[in-house]
């Protein structure tokens, strides 16, 4: 068992995403936010798991569904909610919206809607971080779609031959929106194709947030002391939600509804708060529920961007 | 006659404070970058085969020894992450110069030039930079065909947020390579294998090209020649052709397409009454095809224009096939005269004083 503090903490992050996507989806039909969201309520673990080993100067880059990674890096969630209304005060200045969150501050690397093309990114930065030599080191998270570009397996090797310090962790919800893998991939076995670059992996189909994030510090504490170039981690769960939008689509006839009722025995959010003190808990829900509350409000309150904005950084 | 700088008042450029010194093209590229790299430790090379013996034609030599395998290296074959890599690079810091021995291989890495590295100052607020150099060189002749020929610059000129830069002489790659490396911006760099031989006064002292500043190459009043990366040579091979019969063309290098100094061309344009636009690539949609609309919106007095470029077909490899798919100094000076002359008879300049002496430098295989 964890020490209370660290359990609380991982607590937060999972609680703080999963009520941050709620309410991001109970605020949607107002049509007050302004971009097309991609919620990961049900995928908190993954992100909270990978992110809490990590350093604040540590590098993460994630996709489109970037909520949950962008929030477990401590990305500003007042600056989310806003660039989420397309206002001026939002991280992207209201010009990248839900799908291009950023946090420069966080070290959180800017999502990309393009899938896969955050991966080479990570690597990059790992190369630059590599030189620098003071032991940071870049994730990569994305979702078993992304494992079919080219670029991901272009990227797996040009890391692992230059023992670069980068986590890959593919978070693999089984669904390419709302195709499953079944009709897209001719092997299930993901961790062999990455060990077929030299990378050590580990497969986590449980969920489980606490061997995701042992897992995870693991391979990063190795990287830190260049002991080991860069690993590769699948992490399985489930999207609860649409692939886009804020509702469920059980009614779609694509994924049985029993699915959701399997992975929601397991959720992780319930799972750590109960090894919490009733009262502990409590008093971080309360937290996060202000928090929350005074990010909406920001976001409300914050004015549009300037017309001038418009021709505003297309040239640093 | 066989350097870009031979022409009257053409010469691209001051000599340096150090007096006259001719280098080629190819050297004053590994000029640039070792007098970079020397300067700025967060600049990196890297490309397929930057650090092997041929060294890309040349450009590269000496820099691996130089600077060492952290800093100069080869890739595997991977141009989508490799340019990924860069882009990561970048944001991270670093300065890198990506090479590609041809330009036909910047479409491996188009998602992430026009996906990533173009956009992300803009999509992200802001709050990052991408300070890459992507070098590419066109090829021609000795059958590079269809996929080691293309000049793809104006799909890169398509996409804001990208620079794009093609200089036609040995002073002007080193002052614009300099200058896209120290661009806190990702720069299309587009060198032709032709110029590589060509020489011209090159500073020996670093020293940077603005972007965006054209330069009139020759100086004429009957008609306005823009020629694209190496065509600038062919106009002014072009203009002396002309010169032959009696008529003064005024050649201009825009040097940088991406920003482009159109307010030059426009301004000799004006004076010339003629516009005659010739590009290294297709004109459908091309930098030709830009040049001319923007003048056709901002002229205030009639202007006659024409476009040349490459054939509208793939590029062929064999040699008389291959001869008509480009504009030469002939074909040039025949279009430039009909605008002036359009009643003048049939004129066909010697083919012999057409030949270009610098394409008879450059023998097979690559």
């Amino acid at each position: 068992m964890l020490p209370e503090a660290d359990l609380a903490r991982i607590y937060r992050s999972l609680r703080l995403i999963r009520r941050a996507e709620e309410e991001t989806a109970r605020i949607y039909p107002s049509d007050r936010i302004k971009s097309p969201v991609h919620l990961a309520i049900g995928q908190e673990a993954v992100a909270t798991g990978i992110c809490d080993p990590l350093r604040p100067e540590d590098v993460v880059a994630p996709t489109y569904r970037s909520h949950a990674l962008y929030l477990a890096k401590g990305g500003s969630l007042r600056g989310m909610m806003a660039e989420m209304y397309g206002k001026a005060t939002g991280v992207a200045a209201g010009k990248g919206g839900s799908m291009h969150l950023i946090d420069a501050a966080r070290h959180v690397l800017g999502a990309s809607a393009v899938v896969g093309t955050t991966i080479p990114l990570a690597v990059g930065y790992a190369l630059a971080l590599k030189r620098e030599g003071k032991g940071r080191v870049a994730v990569a998270l994305f979702g078993d779609g992304a494992t079919e570009e080219g670029v991901f397996y272009e990227s797996l090797n040009f890391a692992s031959l230059h023992r670069l310090p980068v986590l890959f962790v593919c978070e693999n919800n089984g669904f390419a929106i709302h195709t499953p893998l079944a009709k897209r991939w001719a092997s299930e076995k993901l961790c062999d194709r990455a060990a077929g670059f030299g990378l050590p992996t580990t497969r986590i189909a449980d969920g489980d947030v606490l061997a995701i994030r042992e897992s995870a510090a693991g391979y990063v504490e190795k990287m830190r002391k260049r002991e080991s170039g860069p690993a590769f981690m699948e992490c399985l769960t489930y999207r609860w939600r649409e692939h886009v939008g804020p509702a469920e689509d059980y009614d779609a006839g694509y994924r049985p509804h029993s699915d959701l009722e399997a992975w929601q025995k397991t959720d992780q959010v319930a799972r750590i708060g109960g090894m919490l003190k009733a009262e502990a808990r409590a008093k971080v829900d309360a937290a996060i529920e202000a928090e929350i509350a005074d990010a909406v409000a920001f976001a409300e309150q914050s004015p549009w961007p300037d017309p001038k904005e418009l021709t505003a950084d297309v040239y640093a | 006659m066989s350097t870009p700088s031979s022409g009257p008042s053409s010469g691209p450029g001051p000599s340096g404070k150090n007096g006259l010194r001719t280098l080629k093209y190819v050297d004053a590229i590994a000029e640039a970058l070792a007098q970079e790299m020397e300067l700025d430790p967060s600049v990196f090379l890297f490309g397929l085969d930057v650090d092997d013996h041929k060294a890309i034609q040349g450009s590269t030599r000496g820099l691996l020894q130089r600077f060492g395998a952290e800093r100069v290296f080869t890739t595997p074959l991977s141009e989508d992450a490799m340019t990924g890599v860069a882009i990561g690079a970048a944001m991270a810091g670093m300065r890198p110069v990506h090479v590609h021995i041809r330009m036909d291989f910047l479409m491996l890495c188009m998602n992430q030039l026009v996906n990533i590295a173009a956009k992300a100052r803009y999509m992200y607020g802001g709050q990052v930079k991408v300070p890459m150099v992507v070098r590419s060189m066109i090829g021609k002749s000795w059958g590079q065909g269809a996929q080691h020929s293309q000049g793809l610059h104006s799909m890169f000129m398509h996409v804001p947020g990208l620079k794009v830069v093609a200089p036609s002489n040995a002073h002007d790659v080193k002052g614009c390579l300099i200058a896209a490396i120290r661009d806190d911006n990702p720069v299309i760099f587009v060198e032709h294998r032709l110029l590589y031989g060509t020489e011209a006064n090159v500073p020996e002292e670093p020293y940077v090209q603005e972007f965006g500043k054209a330069r009139v190459a020759r100086k004429g009043k009957d008609i306005t020649l823009v020629g694209i990366s190496n065509m600038l040579v062919e106009c002014l091979r072009a203009a002396e052709l002309l010169h032959e019969a009696g008529i003064e063309a005024e050649v201009i290098d825009p040097i940088s397409l991406v920003p482009l100094d159109f307010a030059t061309i426009l301004a000799s344009a004006s004076r010339t009454g003629r516009l005659l636009v010739v590009d290294n690539a297709w004109t459908n949609c091309g930098a030709s095809a830009e040049i001319l609309a923007r003048t056709a919106e901002s002229a205030d007095r009639a202007i006659l224009m024409r476009r040349m470029g490459f054939a509208p077909t793939t590029c062929p490899t064999s040699p008389p096939l291959e001869a008509l798919f480009y504009p030469n100094p002939a074909t040039i000076a025949t279009q430039a005269r009909r605008m002036i002359e359009p009643k003048a008879p049939e004129w066909d300049p010697n083919s012999e004083r057409a030949k270009l002496a610098y394409q008879t430098q450059f023998r097979g295989p690559f």
